[in-house]
This record gives C-alpha cells, structure tokens and sequence, in this order.
C-alpha cells in the first residue's frame, strides 16, 4: 500500500533536512513544473487528480485555484496561504505532516503558488504546535538559501516569498476568511462572501487558502500524475487520507491509508478496536463539529460522499469515539461549552444561541433539566443552522447535538426523568 | 515605552505589510514576549507606535485568549479541556491541579508561580490528557506525573 504523505515521516527521529528531503526525490516536482509546465497546466493537473481539501469542506483543490484572476492584468500581489490553524476538537493530523515533513509542505505551497502566480505565502500556524514552527523556520531558511525561494527561483523567472505566522489562538482562525482577518491584524471574524477570497482575499487580493494535508498532496500528483492519485483511493475522491481515531480505543492514532477505507477498519483493525469492557456508543467521524454515526454505520466508507450519504461528513477525517461509559449528555455539553466560548461574537444567533443550549445541557446533566429543554435544543438545532449565521462555526455546532437527539434521545430523557445523570456524575 | 528592542522588532514586521495597523497582533506578540502580559500602558503604546487608537489595539487584545491582559505567573499551564482529553480524563487533572496549586481556571498560585487556564484541543488527541506548561507538551498525563512535571518549574 502506497503512504506518499508519511513514507518518510519517523515520529521518533527529527523530519528530513533539506539534504535528505532531496535524496527522497524532494523538490523533484517543483524542478519538474518550472522547467516543463505552465500555470495553468498545474491547476488543470490537480484538477484531474481529484484532489478535494483535506481541511473539512472537500472542495475540490484545482477548481479552487482556477478561480483567481490569471495573466497580465491581475491584481498583485497575490497570496497562497496554508491553514495550519489545527484546532478542531479531535484532530491531530496537520501535527503529524508539519513536524514530520516540513519540506513536503513547503514544496506543496511552493507549487500551488506558481499555479495561481502568488507573489507572497504565508504559513498560518497555530500557536500551541512549537515543534511544528521551529523545524518550519528551520526548513523555510533552508529552502531559501537552496533557492527554492526567493527571487527568480531556480532560475525560473517565478519569485515567491513565505513567511512563517504564528497565532495567538481561538477556533475562529481556522475559518477561512476570519484567518485573512487575523494575518492583516484584525479580530478573526468572518467576512461576507462574495466577494471570496479568490477575488479578494488578504489585504484585498487574490488570495487562495489551503489546508496543510491539501498542499503536502501536490508534489506527489505532479511527480507521479493524476491517474495514480485517483488509484490510490478506494473512492472517487483522489488520493489517501491521513485518518485519526481518538477516545477510548486500544491504539489510538494516525495513519495514512486509501481515502474511502471502512470506518470498521479504522476503529477495530488500526486502533485495535475498544478498551476491555467498553462497547462503542457513537462515532464523530471528523472532528466535534460533524454529526454522530453509530455502530450500524462502521461499514460505510471514509470519503465525502459515504459520509454524507450517512448523514455526517467526512470533515477533518480524525474520528473521536464515545464508548458506552461516557454520558452523551456530558459528551455533548463539552462540544457546546466549547464552541460557545469560541464563537467570535460577530452574529447573533451564535453569540447569544450557542451559550444558551450549553447552559441548557449543563442543567440537564446536573439533574435539573426538564421535559421542555428538548424542544428547546430542538428548536435551536434549527436556528443555529445553515443559513441563519455569518460563517459555519454554529451550523457546526448543531451537527453533533441533532444527532445525538436523535439517537441517543433516551439518554436526554433520562436525565430529566430520574433528575440525575445516570452515568454517576 | 516601548523598548528599543520591541520598536525594532516592530518595525520589522511592519516592513513585511502594507500598512502599519497589520501588525497589531506581531506588536501585541512581541511586547508580551519581554513582559509577561499586556498593561493598559503597553496598550497606549502599541497604538502610538502603530498610529491607531488605543481602543484598536485592545479590541484585538482583548480578541485572543493567548493574549494576557492582566498579569500572569511565571509559568503557564494550558491544560486541554476539549472532547478527547474530556473523554480521557482531564477532569482528574483539573481537579488535582485545583488541590495542589490553590487556583482554579483564569488564576495565579499566591507565589506567582503558575497561572492556569483552560485550552481548547491541543491537538495530540492520540495521546490525552494533554497539557502545555510554556512550551513544553506533556501527552498522556496522569495525576501521578504532576508533582514531578510542576518540580521542573521554580
């Protein structure tokens, strides 16, 4: 089984210097495309690999690129900006590419730049990942003395600029156009689209944001094509995917396998399935802001469309599994206290909504919620939806709260019937 | 005041933006780097450096849970109360943490020794509970480990 992402990832040892990373055949892609392609021959590459962003959405990568303004007359400079904002509750996969391949990322961006003629790139890197930033500022120096970067690289005309940004926390980083806000010093909300940011990104330019796992993926589509990309996957989604399983499991972990492998195999043959004594509850298969599965879903297939087919989504792919000892009502207020606390504030539904149905799960988990509070978390999950807020932080929220209504619904009623949780807390 | 070595630093960034004003989170970033946290008085001169009102600078301050507006101990404990570590455990941490340092969550221990604050998901669900103390990670932790872990600290 083929691992292009991780192959040459050892969590034990230091990531490959620039030196190592070139005897892997490194840089290799980015030679390949200067010398041999244009532009616009890149975005169609990636196009046809199939290639769809690994940060939750799933849109598709070469279709995203092909957006921006191209020729004489755009607007510069433009920007390629990778999200390495990591803060999903649950997801632990960026942390793995950034501290294990730092060169792969590079060489990704510098490819998806000279696709969309960026002049300027950023990596948006959350504060808390320090290992990750200092072999990053290690590697970009290295990359710009070997004249991977910089002025007329290898001398090919196509200059690029990267500079390395460390956050200072909250969620709403990691919203596409609420990261623009924070990279020109502003508070992180969202902004209205449309304008997108393919027009109008980052100090009003074009500007195209991609997801680190997104980006490491394009070196190895330029060296190996589009059709070996879309083999690797057991679906139509191109590629492999970087899964993780977190919770109560044997082995938890992340692996890098084909996009579309069986959520059965993940939990029960990679992570070694469920501790002694425990039985799987529920499953969010991608982060805390995507819908529950349950055991009768452990055969659907880990892509965008199974997923969804299912009545989730995909999303950042690292699952978190709620075993039959953890109280679904406490499991879903930790969700809710965290997305409340994380709401930016900008729109009121989710400012003023979110706080609200946490207080709500807290008096149910403590014994004194009552028959009506479901009608009202009800009511909220349709509220909070997709359509009433600014940016998908509260939609996200909901997701995991409709779902744990529906089906762990006698979980909620007992708490209001016997006034206590009754998983003893 | 801004020291001369904050205004160079400053300075630098601003050399890499359009405008001055982009740099207010880098500014903040770099003040609190050499003072522990941000004083109403860093805050005023934040602004005059960068030419906006001290309301600006705050509001983007007071935005960012990594930025301290008020003074912190010597050492930060971030401990990751999001859905993995809530699963794993974390609250036996909160709660031993409460015993042997006297602070619950946004407090200071009375030696001005360790601030502790909650911190969503740190990203090593694989290996929850987690904390950061500064900048050092500790993945799955347990209650034993932490007078060992808090030791390395004065």
């Amino acid at each position: 089984m083929e691992r292009p992402l991780t192959s040459n990832i050892h969590p034990d040892r230091p990531p490959l210097n620039l030196k190592e990373y070139e005897m892997t055949g490194g840089y290799g892609a980015l030679r390949k495309v200067l010398k041999d392609m244009l532009p616009a021959d890149l975005q169609k590459l990636v196009q046809n690999s199939n290639l769809k962003g690994r940060g939750g959405a799933g849109f598709s990568t070469g279709m995203k690129w092909s957006l921006v303004p191209m020729g004489e007359n755009a607007p510069h400079p433009k920007y390629l900006i990778t999200n390495a904002d990591e803060m999903e509750p649950g997801t632990f996969k960026d942390r793995l590419l950034l501290e294990g391949n730092p060169h792969q990322l590079i060489e990704g961006m510098i490819l998806a730049a000279y696709a969309i003629q960026a002049d300027i790139s950023y990596v948006f890197l959350r504060w808390a990942y320090h290992k990750a930033a200092t072999f990053l500022r290690k590697s970009i120096q290295e990359a710009y003395d070997a004249g991977y970067l910089g002025k007329n690289i290898l001398g090919s005309g196509f200059h690029l600029e990267m500079y390395l940004h460390t956050g200072v926390g909250r969620y709403m980083c990691g919203e596409e156009t609420a990261l623009l806000n924070a990279l020109e010093g502003k508070r992180a909300t969202p902004r209205a689209k449309p304008p997108f940011p393919q027009i109008s990104g980052l100090f009003g330019k074009p500007t195209i944001v991609n997801n680190v796992e997104t980006l490491c993926c394009v070196p190895h589509i330029v060296n190996n094509g589009a059709d070996w990309f879309k083999s690797l996957s057991y679906s139509e989604d191109g590629g492999t995917k970087v899964y993780g399983v977190s919770g109560k499991v044997k082995k938890p972990g992340a692996w890098e396998l084909p996009m579309g492998v069986t959520m059965r195999e993940l939990i029960e043959e990679h992570a070694g399935g469920m501790k002694p004594g425990l039985k799987l509850k529920g499953v969010l298969p991608g982060g805390a802001s995507t819908d529950f599965l349950t055991t009768q879903h452990l055969d659907i297939k880990m892509d965008f469309k199974s997923v969804a087919a299912a009545g989730s989504r995909l999303g950042t792919g690292t699952m978190i599994v709620m075993d039959d000892a953890t109280c679904p009502v406490g499991f879903v207020h930790n969700l809710q206290h965290f997305f409340a606390q994380e709401s930016c504030g900008w729109c009121t539904p989710c400012r003023e909504g979110l706080p609200w149905v946490e207080k709500i799960l807290l008096s149910l988990e403590k014994g004194e919620g009552r028959k009506e509070d479901i009608e009202l978390l009800e009511m909220h999950t349709q509220y909070l939806g997709p359509g009433n807020t600014f940016c998908a932080l509260a939609p996200g929220a909901m997701e995991p709260l409709q779902s744990a209504l529906k089906y762990f619904r006698d979980d909620f009623d007992k708490h209001i019937d016997h006034k206590k949780c009754p998983y003893g807390k | 005041m801004l020291t001369a070595t904050e205004i160079q630093a400053i300075d630098h960034e601003i050399s890499l933006v359009p405008y001055k004003k982009a740099t207010v989170i880098e500014a903040l970033k770099i003040v609190q780097e050499h003072r522990g946290w941000i004083s109403d008085e860093s805050v005023e001169a934040i602004a005059a450096h960068l030419e906006i009102s001290p309301a600006e600078v705050d509001s983007v301050a007071t935005f960012y849970n990594l930025i301290f507006r008020k003074p912190v101990g010597r050492h930060i404990i971030l401990l990751c109360d999001s859905i993995s570590c809530y699963i794993m455990g974390y609250g036996l941490l909160y709660n031993a943490l409460q015993n042997k340092l006297s602070i619950g969550f946004g407090q200071t221990s009375s030696d001005n020794r360790f601030t502790l604050l909650p911190n969503v998901c740190l990203g090593c669900c694989d290996h929850a509970p987690a904390l950061i103390i500064d900048k050092d990670l500790y993945r799955d932790v347990t209650v034993e480990q932490l007078d060992d872990m808090l030791n390395k600290y004065a």
